[in-house]
């Protein structure tokens, strides 16, 4: 049971993505990956891990998703520029380098993962529902990484005033 | 039961999808989504490790990742908003004037 249901995420996820890479009108690109986030929140449910998938949906598919369909929006460039700023036959040779890249990459991932033996995950319920638990997670986020959850109000701040800054219209 | 390496594969073939994004399209808003996509498939890869070695720490990195994704899509986004200003496109072969 739990088998097809990670076939199904997985197959939506990836499909999803794909969707996002190939579509040409941004706005689509955007919709795919709302997708391809709610089906990852699925794994995450999966993985006993409701926390992370319940903030996947909410930052991920709420806040920075909106970011971006705002953008979107307000560029208003519904398709892809044309392809002549650089010449024909360079460009050609540009896009088969970043599709054999990716390959490659993917190949490599899989022939190192099929070289490592099968690893089961525990089923130990007292584990998972150890690792399930909201409160062990806000323990240890502020007592073991309180430094790193200060650290990074820091950086929302920078990238805050940062955004204001770099999207202000000069005078 | 689904195994770890399962989850590893998924997490592979999304950051080569991801990659692949960033290689071939010339639309810069695209290319930020790309970039998500890598991040996303880094998350799961944390969040499973995590499961497998029973502890938390997977999930909390995962959090971060998250935070830190949302500062670079504020700032990419206003840098994608400024560029658009200066060039009226979003193709990143306009944007050269840095190139030696």
């Amino acid at each position: 049971m739990d088998r097809i249901i990670f076939y199904i995420l997985a197959g939506v996820t990836v499909l999803a993505s794909l969707g996002v890479v190939s579509s040409k009108n941004p706005m689509h690109s955007v919709m795919m990956l709302i997708v391809s986030f709610g089906a990852l929140a699925g794994l995450y449910v999966l993985l006993d891990a409701p926390f992370t998938a319940v903030t996947q949906i909410i930052v991920y598919a709420g806040a920075i998703m909106v970011l971006f369909l705002f953008v979107v929006m307000l560029l208003n460039q519904h398709k892809e520029d044309d392809p002549d700023v650089m010449p024909a036959g360079l460009r050609g040779v540009n896009m088969r380098a970043g599709v054999l890249l990716s390959l490659l990459l993917a190949f490599e991932v899989a022939w190192g993962l099929s070289r490592v033996g099968v690893t089961m995950f525990s089923s130990d319920p007292a584990a998972v529902s150890s690792i399930s638990s909201v409160a062990r997670i806000g323990t240890s986020l502020f007592t073991t990484h309180a430094f790193a959850f200060e650290v990074t109000s820091v950086l929302i701040l920078v990238s805050m005033v940062g955004a204001v800054v770099i999207a202000r219209r000069e005078r | 039961m689904v195994t770890l390496n399962e989850y590893l594969i998924l997490s592979g073939v999304l950051f080569s999808i991801g990659t692949a994004g960033v290689f071939l399209r010339r639309n810069l808003i695209t290319i930020l989504l790309s970039i998500e996509i890598m991040l996303n498939a880094v998350n799961i890869t944390f969040v499973s490790v995590g499961r497998y070695q029973g502890t938390v720490d997977g999930q909390i990195i995962t959090f971060f990742v998250m935070t830190v994704a949302a500062a670079e899509a504020a700032v990419g986004l206003a840098l994608v908003i400024a560029l658009f200003r200066h060039r009226e496109t979003l193709s990143p072969d306009a944007f050269t004037s840095l190139k030696w």
